[in-house]
């Protein structure tokens, strides 16, 4: 499908998201009290049907964190991302576990290399990182590791 | 009394398996509930040799972060680079010279053989079969050979570079890929009546380990293991790259979602992969291998997606520009990290004895999770 029939769709399910259309694909940003309930409307639409969440990931701008998750439909082979921007002082969004089960552990990873709560996760600890690991984020911009980091 | 699968009750047993089991392919930690012989639930323990190298890349130039991700899934460290490459050529709009396409994609189908053929000498072993492990070997030492010549490295190759591959081909390559064509023809067969033929081995795998093909979708499983519960999904065939478009394969799809499904999607997807590599082995054009381009490669700002298929399946590389000659933020999107999260689903009610199957069957590779 192209990318400005979604857009049309899109613009009917949710009328206040904000789009960018530079990359390949066609990207949402998405306030995060909106994104539960678009999240499911985006996997239940017999038109959309984006059944696949291929990549869930997370950038950290400095000055706030986006949550990029990038969808696509295996019926129909189109793809969408989906933005959605946090608070860096108070990153929280609802997780998505239950309507993509691979978000479950994605976000278990951007939680513990970023910091972001994903609220109503049924068992968000830690993935990668050590038990009882301490401190800091470790893929935020600001981590400084003096032992272990080696400066390229 | 039936016990709800899932929960932790008093009196369950709960056992590791890994890190350094032999059936876990790897550095996996598994923790699993059993009751019983019955696997309730399984919790992966990840991270032990994790590298940090999305971050590791964000210091590095473009030309370098490519070298890394071959120690990711170095199994299929080819086509690693290739996803890398071609996300780098998109946003610098490189033309890459025919020569260069052809070479890749004969490098990327020789390195999905050799990972099969690993993945299958080892599923064998994890059964109980040892002889299998010593066959399979000896096939993958013939493409071991041929990338050593040409790429200097036998495991962790690095050929691919932005615009092309780094250097020509081995004088030897057509004859020697030729030679392995007409070996590796002769063996498949040879595997079927090891292996595949096999009741012991067929019980073991029927029906062990089922995922319908909704939940391997929900599961964001890719691969053998998606293609394995009859979805279509072959990355080559539904976002074509490279060369890919005009090749002449089949997209190898099975639909009972077993162990023996994604077993006998593998062996057949290597019969494929030969069929690619014959259209192309006589018709390398001539020419460069390789595209002129700055020594220092600088992104526009803006985001760039690749994917590409694996022996494992969807590798995806997602680079974030700001238009310096590193990148912001890089993210590496590994079928295995995926596959894994399966894991749990497909194992539970099952038997534990089961349990080297299904684990055999995902093709894990450890580094490729962890990253």
């Amino acid at each position: 499908m192209e990318n400005d029939v979604l857009k049309n769709i899109i613009t009917v399910l949710l009328p206040n998201a904000v789009y960018e259309e530079e990359g390949e694909w066609l990207n949402v940003n998405v306030e995060p009290a909106d994104w539960l309930s678009f999240a499911k409307q985006l996997r239940n639409n017999d038109v959309l049907h984006l059944d696949q969440l291929f990549c869930l990931t997370c950038i950290d701008w400095k000055t706030h964190l986006t949550v990029v998750y990038h969808l696509s439909s295996t019926t129909y082979h189109h793809n969408i991302v989906v933005k959605v921007k946090l608070d860096k002082s108070k990153p929280e969004i609802e997780t998505v576990s239950q309507i993509w089960p691979t978000a479950e552990f994605h976000e278990r990873e951007v939680y513990e290399m970023f910091g972001v709560k994903f609220l109503n996760h049924p068992d968000l600890r830690l993935l990668i990182l050590p038990d009882g690991w301490e401190g800091k984020n470790p893929m935020l911009k600001d981590f400084e590791d003096p032992i272990n980091m080696i400066k390229l | 009394m039936v016990e709800e699968i899932g929960t932790t009750t008093e009196g369950d047993l709960i056992i590791n398996v890994g890190p350094q089991h032999p059936a876990t392919h790897g550095v996996l930690h598994l923790v699993i509930t059993l009751n019983g012989e019955t696997i309730k639930k399984i919790e992966p323990h990840l991270g032990y040799i994790h590298r940090s190298i999305e971050k590791m890349c964000e210091s590095l130039t473009y030309r370098q972060f490519i070298y890394v991700t071959s120690r990711m899934d170095y199994l299929s460290a080819h086509i690693n680079n290739h996803a890398c490459a071609l996300c780098v050529e998109k946003g610098m709009q490189i033309e890459v010279p025919a020569r260069a396409e052809v070479i890749r994609v004969l490098m990327d189908e020789l390195t999905r053989i050799a990972s099969h053929e690993l993945w299958w000498g080892a599923m064998a072993m994890d059964l109980g079969a040892f002889t299998p492990f010593f066959h399979a070997f000896r096939e993958r030492e013939a493409i071991n050979e041929i990338m050593e010549e040409t790429c200097g490295a036998r495991l962790t190759m690095n050929y691919m570079v932005p615009g092309g591959v780094m250097q020509d081909l081995h004088p030897d390559f057509q004859r020697k890929v030729k030679e392995f064509i007409i070996l590796f023809k002769r063996k498949i067969d040879e595997y079927d009546e090891l292996v595949t033929g096999n009741i012991i081995f067929q019980n073991r795998m029927k029906g062990i380990g089922y995922i319908s093909p909704e939940d391997a979708i929900a599961y964001g499983c890719s691969g053998p293991v998606l293609r394995g519960s009859g979805v279509s999904c072959d990355v080559r065939k539904i976002y074509p790259y490279g060369i890919y478009g005009q090749l002449n394969f089949e997209e190898v799809l099975e639909t009972a979602g077993d162990s023996f499904a994604r077993y006998m999607i593998r062996i057949r997807e290597m019969k494929q992969s030969i069929r690619i590599i014959e259209q192309l082995i006589d018709n390398i054009p001539e020419g460069d291998f390789v595209a002129k381009t700055k020594a220092v490669l600088k992104l526009p700002k803006g985001e760039f997606y690749t994917r590409v298929e694996t022996a494992r399946g969807e590798f995806g590389v997602y680079i974030v520009s700001e238009g310096g000659t590193t990148p912001y933020r890089i993210k590496f999107r590994s079928p295995g990290f995926s596959n894994l999260s399966a894991l749990d689903h497909m194992a539970r009610g099952s038997k534990l004895g089961d349990l080297v199957a299904m684990m055999g069957t995902l093709d894990l590779v450890i580094p490729d999770i962890d990253r």
